[in-house]
This record gives structure tokens, sequence and C-alpha cells, in this order.
């Protein structure tokens, strides 16, 4: 099969580890993925805070780069979210009958990690090692947009050495949100704090999530009160084995970098 | 009204509930900072919310319901002016009298002019969310009739001075020893030893108003619903106070939204089901009233109906929005929604709170004067889950989001900066070269938080409402795709 890579735009400029895990659980299955640089952002950005019309690039862009693929695969929940639900809104608005298909057709075979891994590839055990205590936030838009279920948590339940600990009112947003983080700031903090306090209340030391951006979110706030809890992309969980264990001060960039 | 060549206006300007003082954000910072409020708030949220996910699991077809539900709305929808001459034809057929109202000032004029020529100063009324939309209690006030709200949490509302928080429990923000003290210094007629319990609370309410129901000759009501076929109007409750009302006093006037219409007796099974598990979290509601024109001698002997537009035509027209007009008013969106329950009711200072308020009210006032309203949601879609007949929230948010900022656009010759930087990026982004240039110059980042290894408080746009209670993680040496290019195919770019 012919799988090709969306490293969305956050990943790509803040987040190149949870790409090169993504890459490394994929090939260690014996998999082979595409990275097509002519990729750039699924336009979810854009099109969640009004500008529709400035997404339609970008949509166009991503329904060509990825078309001649068998299916793509992205880490983040969000991003394939958007490609399945909103390219084809800015597509019927602004773009050709053609754009429309090729929308349709690519967004088809758009999958979001732990889709790709179950439904897809067929594997729950990837052989991962991770001896750590772990809490794990299905972020909104795997949750609701694409309804992953418990994908993710059976991906997790079989890696070797893991204590999984149940979050809290797991469901509730975080308070990310894309841009409502700085237009609501101030409601986007309260639940964020509340977020954090059920992470805290788990006793895990890493809050993973299948997302970077509600990550970034939630382990700025870990970070920002000196919690010492960090955070993990699920990619990440899923790329460490006993032979390449996760490089913990790494994990803990946001909390710990400096001070290890 | 309907049929007209041009469409009835949106809702007007200085009159009725529908639009706040104040942006979302920054009315949002009077309840964050009051934690009695946001614990009020959360409890109360909390508690509804499972008692509402218990009755749903109930039952085995709870999703074919909702699919129904919305079936029947998207139908009425469609035929709307059909079905409302239908409701209009039964209703005076069966001794009712229906005015048409193109808005809140049309409304609030015909309800007036019906009082006064009753020769009354003193109404009551059942909790009506139309009524409180056009500001009803305030142009009777001003023709010198007062207005008693007979609904106990709208009572405590009015006698407060406040305004409701939530569409059905408009007092969610309010605790005991709080209504407590607005009854002792509101009510007049309350005994000076009153506790605190809600049992003694309420028998206090329910002492002063039973005054004023058998001394009322006028009450106005709105509706959950009319049946067209029969021209039947129905309001669902659970106090006794709205089966007072709609039974004791002579005169009986209803004001409706165009909207609140099903076509047949039969569909009140779907509704009567989806309504009170969505709304209390209760199998059934303790009181369905429901009253098909005059009985003579028994009940009201002269009936009113009046149909409110007030931008309902407007909703309609807008292909995208229109299935807010479905909102059955249950408020199961508000109480399993994160912003909701942190910032409250008020700030999103309409009549209308919550996830469907934040659609509604800028889809009824146009949304420029509701523009930070679509904003007002991290589009987490728990809203959409919970709504009972499917309304799409989050898609109608970004609907309304790109409405606003084309809006803007046209009207203003400057672009935003915020339009400005969203297509500057979308020209970086659609290069390669660009963006990959882009993402690289990311790197200067990394010449902030060295020393804690994350970047803290930023005192630039933007970035400072992030980085004020959250750090933000430093920019890596390298990006993916150069880490890509080096390692997989060699490609510089």
């Amino acid at each position: 099969m012919k799988i090709g890579l969306l490293i969305t735009c956050l990943a790509d400029a803040m987040f190149p580890d949870v790409g090169r895990a993504t890459v490394a659980v994929l090939e260690r299955l014996g998999h082979t993925v595409a990275f097509p640089a002519e990729q750039s952002c699924c336009g979810q950005m854009h099109v969640n805070t009004g500008y529709q019309k400035a997404a339609l690039p970008l949509v166009e862009r991503y329904a060509d780069v990825f078309a001649p693929y068998d299916a793509v695969v992205a880490p983040s929940g969000s991003c394939v979210g958007s490609v399945r639900h909103q390219h084809g809104l800015v597509a019927r608005r602004f773009g050709s009958t053609g754009l429309q298909d090729a929308v349709t057709d690519v967004a088809g075979k758009t999958y979001e990690l732990s889709e790709l891994l179950v439904d897809v590839l067929g594997v729950t055990d990837v052989g991962a090692y991770f001896p750590h205590r772990v809490t794990y936030h299905p972020t909104c838009h795997s949750l609701r947009m694409l309804r992953v279920g418990d994908k993710p948590l059976s991906l997790l339940r079989a890696v070797d050495g893991i204590r999984l600990v149940d979050l809290p009112d797991a469901d509730q947003c975080c308070g990310f949100g894309g841009t409502f983080a700085v237009k609501n700031a101030d409601t986007s903090t309260a639940m964020m704090t509340d977020k954090m306090r059920h992470v805290l209340d788990t006793g895990a030391q890493f809050c993973s999530a299948g997302d970077s951006s509600c990550l970034m979110h939630i382990g700025g706030g870990l970070s920002r009160i000196r919690s010492g809890v960090g955070t993990v992309h699920l990619a990440q969980i899923l790329a460490a084995t006993r032979d390449r264990p996760y490089a913990v001060d790494q994990a803990h960039a946001t909390t710990l970098e400096g001070r290890a | 009204m309907l049929g007209m060549p041009t469409l009835p206006p949106p809702a007007p300007r200085g009159v009725g509930h529908l639009r706040g003082d104040e942006s979302f954000p920054a009315a949002a910072r009077h309840a964050l900072a009051d934690t009695q409020l946001r614990a009020n708030l959360g409890h109360a949220t909390r508690t509804i919310r499972a008692k509402r996910a218990s009755v749903v699991a109930e039952l085995p077809d709870w999703e074919e319901l909702r699919e129904a539900g919305r079936q029947l709305k998207v139908h009425t929808m469609a035929h709307l002016p059909d079905y409302l001459e239908q409701l209009e034809a039964a209703v005076t057929a069966r001794g009712g009298v229906v005015h048409w109202a193109r808005d809140a000032d049309e409304a609030n004029r015909i309800v007036v002019d019906l009082v006064k020529a009753k020769g009354v100063d003193e109404v009551v009324k059942v909790k009506s969310m139309a009524t409180q939309e056009i500001a009803l209690n305030e142009a009777l006030e001003a023709a010198g009739v007062s207005a008693w709200e007979t609904d106990l949490a709208e009572l405590i509302v009015q006698l407060g001075h406040d305004r409701p928080s939530h569409i059905l429990v408009p007092a969610i923000h309010r605790n005991r020893s709080e209504i407590r003290r607005i009854f002792l210094d509101e009510m007049g007629d309350v005994d000076p030893d009153l506790t605190d319990e809600p049992a003694v609370l309420a028998g206090a309410a329910r002492l002063h108003l039973r005054r004023k129901f058998l001394s009322a000759e006028v009450a106005i009501s709105g509706a959950n619903y009319a049946i067209a076929e029969t021209g039947t109007i129905g309001v669902v409750e659970s106090e006794g106070n709205g089966r007072m009302c709609l039974t004791l006093p002579k005169t009986l006037i209803t004001v409706m939204g165009i909207e609140k219409l099903v076509p047949r007796y039969t569909d009140l099974e779907v509704f009567l089901q989806l309504l009170p598990r969505s709304s209390t979290g209760e199998r059934m509601n303790p009181y369905t009233s429901m009253w098909t024109g005059l009985t003579p001698d028994d009940g009201p002997q002269e009936f009113h109906l009046v149909l409110l537009d007030n931008g309902r035509t407007q909703v309609l027209a807008d292909a995208e929005g229109r299935d807010a007009l479905n909102c059955i008013r249950c408020s199961a969106c508000l109480n399993v929604c994160p912003v909701y329950e942190r910032a409250g009711g008020h700030a999103y200072g309409s009549v209308y709170p919550g996830p469907i308020g934040a659609i509604l009210s800028p889809l009824l006032t146009g949304v420029e004067d509701n523009a930070s309203l679509p904003f007002a949601s991290s589009l987490c879609g728990a809203c959409y889950d919970a709504c009972p007949v499917k309304i799409n929230i989050p898609e109608i948010l970004v609907h309304l989001r790109a409405r606003h900022t084309e809006t803007y656009a046209e009207e203003h010759r400057a672009p935003s900066a915020e339009a400005v930087a969203m297509r500057t990026l979308s020209y970086v982004m659609r290069s390669p070269l660009r963006w990959t240039l882009a993402l690289r110059s990311g790197r200067f980042g990394r010449l902030l938080g060295r020393r804690r290894g994350t970047i803290g408080e930023v005192p630039l746009p933007v970035v400072k409402q992030w980085t004020e209670t959250r750090d933000l993680a430093r920019p890596p040496q390298q990006t993916f795709r150069d880490w890509w290019a080096d390692t997989h195919s060699g490609d510089p770019s």
C-alpha cells in the first residue's frame, strides 16, 4: 500500500518528533511512507477563523498532492477532521466540480494514526515499550468528528510496561480550539485549568493525546505551573521500544529542557 | 407576511434582549472572576448532565427519535408558510384571534393594546422565551401594566432585577441563600423569618403567586409548540404555574415564534419524548397543557395568538443557518458546553445563551450585531451530540464566522489585521518554497526561552494572549521537512 504522510503545519514547525515517531511506527511495521514536500497545511485554521476563501488554495493543494496515494495518514485527529468535514465545504463554495470530486476522493482515504493502524492495517500491538504512568485525553475532534472511539486506547493498552490511568471528565474540551485560545483567552484558560487539575489528579507522569495542538495547550499550562507532568503524543508512545526507549527529557521539553 | 416580495427585517435594534452591551470575551470576564457563580454553574450543569445521560440511556431508540425530530423540523421549515396559514385557519375556526407581528415592536404594540383594552394594570405570565426576546415586560411597564412572572426561577430573576442565565433554569446562577435575600427584599408580603430551606422558599413563592393567579384577568404565555392541523397550542412545564395562568384568567394572549410549529397532533409523540429528557433529565414533565381555541364557559373566553417573526424569516432564508430554527429550547447544549459552564449565560448578552444562542442570536439580529458570539466556542462538538434534533451547531458557527469576516471585508476598505495575517499565511503556505523558508525562520524563536527551555510571557499581540497563562514550547532546531530531506529523500526543499 502506498501511504502518504500528512505532517500538520504545527508538527512540522514545532513538534517534528511527532512526525518522526509516526514514520518510525509505520516503518517498524514494515510499511513505507512517503512525505510529499509540496504539502503545506489542511487549512483548518483559516476555515475555523472565518477565512474560507483563503483556505481554497490549501484545499486544492491537499487534494492534488495526496491524490496518488492509497491512504494518507496524519498524527492529528483535528486536521483529519478538517479534511473530512471542511474541505468539501470549501470546495462546494469556491471550487470547481472537479475539485469537489477530488476532495471527496482524498478525504475518503485520509486517516488519523489510530484509524490507520487499527482499521486499515489491522494492528493494535505495535511492539511499543513505554514504562510510565500515562493518562489519555481523547481530543474533541478525534472523539466527535472522527469517532475514533477506543482505538487509541486499545493501541495504548497493548504497549509494554505502560500504566494507563483514566482521566476524569476525559471528554471535556481542554479549551484550545485554535484561535479560540487567544480570542477568548480567559475562558480558554478556565477550561485548561480544569483539564490540568484532572490530569494532576491521576498522578500520571504524562498526559497523552492524538493532537499536538491540544498537547501544546495543556502542556503549556502544566509547564507554567511547573507541575513536572509532561505531554507526549500517542505516536511518540507507539514509536518507543526497549531498544530505542523514549527520551523522557525530550518528552518533557516544555517543562524540563534546560533543567535536565 | 410570508409570501411578500421582500423579506421581513432582522430583529430591530433598541428593543428586546438579543444583543449585549459587551463582546463575549469582555462579558465572560465578569463570570470567570466570580468564583461563587462558577461553582453554582458547574454544580448545576454537572447534575443535569448526569440526570439527562441516565434517562437518555433508558431509551433503546434515542438515535431514531433524534432523527425523527430532525426530519419533522426540517419538513416543517421547508413548508412553513403553508403550515402557518393552516394554523391561522384552525385557530380562527375555534374562536381564537391570530395576529401577525413582523418584529418585536409590532408584537409589543399588539399585546399592549390588547391588555389596555381590557382595562387592567396587572397580568400574569408563564415563562416565555419569546416575550423575553422582545422585552414585553418592559413594554407593558412603560404602558403602566405590571407583568408578574409565575415560573419560580423566572420570578427569582424578575425580583432580583436580573436577567435569566439559562434557557430552562433561568436562576441557575443563584444559590438558595441569595434567593432568600431576594425574596425578603423584594416580595413585600413575605414572612420575615423566612429560612433558606428550598421547601420554605417554594412555599413563600407559592403564597405570593396564588394571590396573583386569583386576581389576574389577563394571562400571557409563550408556546412550546403549535399544531397546524388542529390549531392546538401547548405549554410544557414543571410547577403547575402555567396551568394556573392558562385556565384562570378570562383572557389569554400567547406570543409564539413562527418556528414553533408541528404539522400534526401525532408529531407530539416525538417531541414530548425528546424535550423533557433533554432538558430536565426527566422521562416526562409534570404538566403538559394544551388548548384549542375557546371552550364556552370553561377557561379563557378570549384567546389571542401573536405570531412573531422578529428575524426568523431571515434565518429561514439562510440555507446554512436555517437549522437553528429547529431548536426546541431544551437547553441540552448549554448543559454540555464547556464554554457556557465557565462563562455563564449573561456573557452571551442575549436571552438565548450557550451554543444555540451563539448561532441563533446573530442569525436573528444579523451577524454584525453579535459578531463575537460565533467565536465564543472551541468547536468541541459536544452541543451537536447532545442536541435532540441534531442541529449541527459547530458547522453553523463556522458558517457565521465566515459570514462575519466576509461582511467586514465588504464594508471596510482596509482589511483587518487578522485578515491580512490569514491571507499572508495562505499565500506563504500555498508555495512549498515560501512555506519551507517560513518554517525555518521559526527557529529564531529559539532565541527566546534559553534559560528555562520554554517561552514565558511575551508582550506581543496574540502571543501575549497565549503566554499569559501558558508557556510556549521552544521551536525545535530542525523542522520535520528538513529532517525528512536529510534522512529520506536528499531533496533540500
